[in-house]
């Protein structure tokens, strides 16, 4: 199959499974940085499913970007080394090609409701151990951390039951075992 | 060792202790503090350009032919925007910058100022790296460190935004040594366990090719000659990017020309043919690459490259080697001569009979005329006329580009400026005004069209004022050559807002800039006229009339693969060309 020549350019590729991985970004404290990552993604048409940034250790300057994207394996190997190749990062470690990291969210998740609804909003949330923040006669936030699918499931299960709306903090990931980055 | 001073003197100051000597620069509100440095010293010559743009293509010419970096100052706002096509253009092509832009004063960032605008933002996605200097203290490590960032690892342009009062403060200078680089470290020496396994393929290799682009230029001269040792070393034929003209000779038997859409037949085929592909500091551009699924699709693959980003981006490579050029060839070269297996001598022997039927197709072959000059006959004659002086040529971009990468034959590196990745017509004129600045006692030559060079005529004015004796050598076809072509070819020839309507009088401009103007039609007159040229103490327009409809070939059209290539109809018959072609595909 030949490509159009019309175009200046050549033709989009066939495309190939795309798969989903976090990468732990450690960058310096600086005005910016996030700027650049984030320009980067968007000036580079990569995917970002899931950002989340802060300070860890406030003396040596530095901050931890987490951020899920999803591509071909092709293109999350650029991924890396395009951010590899900024001049504030300092490490990029692929969390999902390590295969031994752990992956958290914290959500909040508001509900409104009364009677029958509301006891089982609450023996819902019990069953996922997610604590109660903030109560009203008619409302709840729940708070829950965990895996995101944990998450995404309990927010399914709030829906019918009057959900208001969630807030998520995004996804931190960390390494097992006794190494830091 | 540390001073007091003010901001504009660090300036002034860092870039004398980095070994500047020229400072391509245009004046404004937010750098005048700096401006008073400059007039209060005399290490760094500051050149006055007429265009923010002209500056930074000036400043790249002056890096492309040095390996240094060059160095520009601007002002805030419109001269920073005015900026940004050549900081793109130095992106693109790995060239060497660091550009100095004022802003406004600290406290007024973000009010939307006079000539405010965020510099920063706009120039993050063009630049390698860039600052904006809110403290003073920071001011003398920001600056080296930019200089570090633009010339180590893959050059790039370094943008630092410096606000006027931070120029006006008073702080203490330190010297370029006091600042140990941390953090930032591009790797130099390939892992060595890659190395090997790339010498065992080359060792084992029936239908080898090297594959070299702008990285080769950018890892220095002694690239170069270790890359013409290990060409000679293994029998290999080469290639070469458009960036990467001139590491290797052109007059050298193993030389195949430049390779890609504009490229030559036999270094095409043999890409597509070839079964071990070494491409050494090139990036696999779309325009080498042509229709991916059918790139060189039977070879193993190996990819020295100082980026890691620039492996497996387009094309999956088998042994990706992360290190500069230099570095990695010099292990290559000793390991190649300590090495026992060598290649099968018979199907080199053999490979280099199918390169040689390839080149007998003559695919940059064009049809003579004693009547109109023919573009590829004047750079062909410009060739002949300036090939045994010290020469080195800058172009536009379009046909005339493409031709001169074509007929003018590099020998030596850096001697060859031309804007690749970004393609930028206005480009030349001020890149040669750099070049001859570096170069004073040089014939330095821009390789013109008549339409991109008014983009960046104005500078004509900045090598008359320096007594730069640039010579701009117009391949005037009178039209958007390159459109043409592609409207011709590609779209039946409905040749919208193509033709150069309206061009002036190319003589009586050099004069009324109070340059030399030369004109020339007639093929016979042509070597005189760039005798002419070449004599003449001062800045030339040459307004090289030409036929106005010479196609650029051989051609691979967009999307299309390196076999499926368009011949010009001087060219050996092209059927004959694919149907032999197709036979040792296989
Ligand atoms: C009208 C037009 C037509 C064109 N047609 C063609 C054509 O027919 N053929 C052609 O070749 N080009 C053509 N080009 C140019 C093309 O667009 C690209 O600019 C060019 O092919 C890129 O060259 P390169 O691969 O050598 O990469 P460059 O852009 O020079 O990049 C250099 C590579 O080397 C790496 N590198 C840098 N420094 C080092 C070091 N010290 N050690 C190791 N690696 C290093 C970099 O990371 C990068 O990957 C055309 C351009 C225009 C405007
Ligand atoms: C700034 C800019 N605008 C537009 C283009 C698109 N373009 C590429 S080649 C070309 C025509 C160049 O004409 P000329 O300088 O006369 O060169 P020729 O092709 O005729 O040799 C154009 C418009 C470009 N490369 N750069
Ligand atoms: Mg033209």
């Amino acid at each position: 199959m030949n490509a159009p020549t019309t175009s200046h350019y050549p033709a989009a590729p066939t495309a190939q499974k795309a798969e989903s991985h976090t990468l732990s970004v450690l960058v310096d404290n600086e005005p910016g940085v996030l700027a650049r990552v984030i320009g980067l993604f968007s000036g580079r048409g990569y995917n970002i499913e899931s950002l989340t940034v802060s300070e860890t250790e406030h003396a040596k300057h530095l901050s931890l970007i987490t951020v899920v994207t999803t591509g071909t394996p092709m293109v999350i190997e650029q991924i890396k080394n395009q951010l590899d190749r900024l001049v504030p990062v300092h490490r990029v470690v692929d969390m999902t090609l390590s295969g031994r990291s752990i992956e958290r969210e914290l959500a909040m998740v508001k509900v409104k409701g009364k009677g029958d609804s509301r006891v089982e909003a609450l023996r819902l949330a019990d069953a996922f151990r997610a604590r109660v923040i903030d109560a009203t006669t008619e409302s709840f936030v729940f708070e829950i951390t965990g895996k995101s699918d944990k998450i995404e499931q309990f927010v399914a299960l709030m829906l019918p039951l009057g959900l208001v709306e969630v807030s998520r903090t995004g996804i931190a990931a960390i390494a097992r075992g006794p190494e830091g980055m | 060792m540390t001073e007091e001073m003010s901001g504009a003197e660090m300036v002034i100051r860092a870039l004398a202790d980095q070994g500047v000597k020229h400072l391509f620069g245009y004046p404004g509100g937010a750098v005048l503090p700096i401006y008073d440095a400059i007039f209060a010293q005399d290490k760094v010559q500051h050149i006055l350009v007429r265009h923010e743009q002209g500056a930074v293509h000036a400043a790249e010419g002056y890096a492309r032919s040095t390996g240094k970096v060059g160095c520009v100052l601007v002002t805030s706002g419109p001269g920073a925007t005015n900026a940004v096509t050549g900081l793109t253009d130095a992106l693109m092509d790995s060239i060497p910058i660091v550009c100095i832009t004022g802003q406004v004063p600290t406290h007024l960032i973000g009010n939307d100022a006079f000539q405010e605008c965020d510099t920063v933002g706009i120039t993050r996605p063009c630049t390698k790296h860039n600052y904006l200097v809110k403290r003073i203290e920071d001011l003398p490590r920001v600056l080296h460190e930019a200089f570090y960032i633009a010339s180590s690892g893959r050059p790039g342009p370094v943008v630092v935004d410096i606000p006027k009062d931070i120029q006006f403060a008073k702080g203490v200078y330190s010297k370029p040594k006091d600042f140990p680089h941390t953090g930032y470290k591009p790797k130099l020496k390939g892992d060595i366990d890659k190395i090997k396994q790339a010498i065992e393929l080359m060792a084992h290799a029936k239908r080898p090719l090297f594959y070299t682009g702008g990285g080769v230029i950018n890892s220095g001269k002694h690239a170069s000659d270790l890359l013409r040792e290990l060409v000679k070393l293994t029998g290999f034929p080469v290639t070469s990017t458009l960036m990467g003209l001139g590491a290797f000779p052109a007059a050298d038997p193993q030389w195949m020309g430049m390779l890609g859409m504009h490229g030559t037949l036999e270094a095409n085929m043999a890409m597509h043919d070839c079964d071990v592909m070494i491409c050494i500091g090139a990036r696999f551009d779309d325009r080498i690459t042509g229709r991916l699924d059918a790139f060189s699709p039977g070879s193993k693959k190996i990819h020295v490259d100082i980026d890691a980003s620039s492996i497996n981006k387009n094309v999956k490579v088998d042994v990706g080697i992360v290190g500069d050029c230099a570095h990695v060839l010099e292990d290559m070269v000793r390991l190649w001569r300590s090495g026992a297996k060598h290649p099968d001598k018979k199907a080199l022997g053999d490979w280099w009979k199918q390169i040689d039927k390839w080149r007998s197709r003559k695919s940059l072959a064009y049809r003579r005329s004693n009547e109109v000059i023919k573009p590829q006959y004047a750079i062909q004659r410009l060739y002949e006329l300036t090939k045994d002086r010290d020469t080195y040529i800058t172009t536009e971009v379009g046909q005339h580009q493409m031709w001169a990468a074509q007929f003018y034959n590099f020998q030596e590196p850096n001697r060859w400026m031309t804007s690749g990745g970004l393609g930028t017509m206005g480009y030349g004129l001020p890149a040669s005004v750099g070049v001859q600045l570096a170069h004073p006692k040089s014939l330095v030559i821009d390789i013109a069209g008549e339409a991109s060079v008014l983009m960046t005529m104005q500078e004509i004015s900045t090598a008359v004022q320096y007594r730069l004796p640039v010579k701009i050598f117009i391949i005037n076809n009178k039209y958007m050559g390159m459109v043409r072509q592609w409207q011709e070819l590609l779209h039946g020839g409905r040749y919208s807002e193509s033709y150069s309507e309206a061009l002036p009088d190319f003589v009586k401009l050099a004069e009324a800039y109070h340059a030399h103007g030369i004109r020339c039609e007639k093929p016979g007159d042509l070597d005189h006229a760039i005798k002419e040229m070449i004599d003449v103490d001062k800045p030339v327009l040459f307004d090289c009339v030409v036929d106005p409809k010479e196609n650029c070939f051989p051609m691979i059209p967009s999307g299309r693969a390196h076999n499926e290539m368009i011949l010009g109809d001087a060219a050996e018959s092209l059927d004959s060309a694919i149907t032999e072609a197709g036979k040792v595909m296989v």
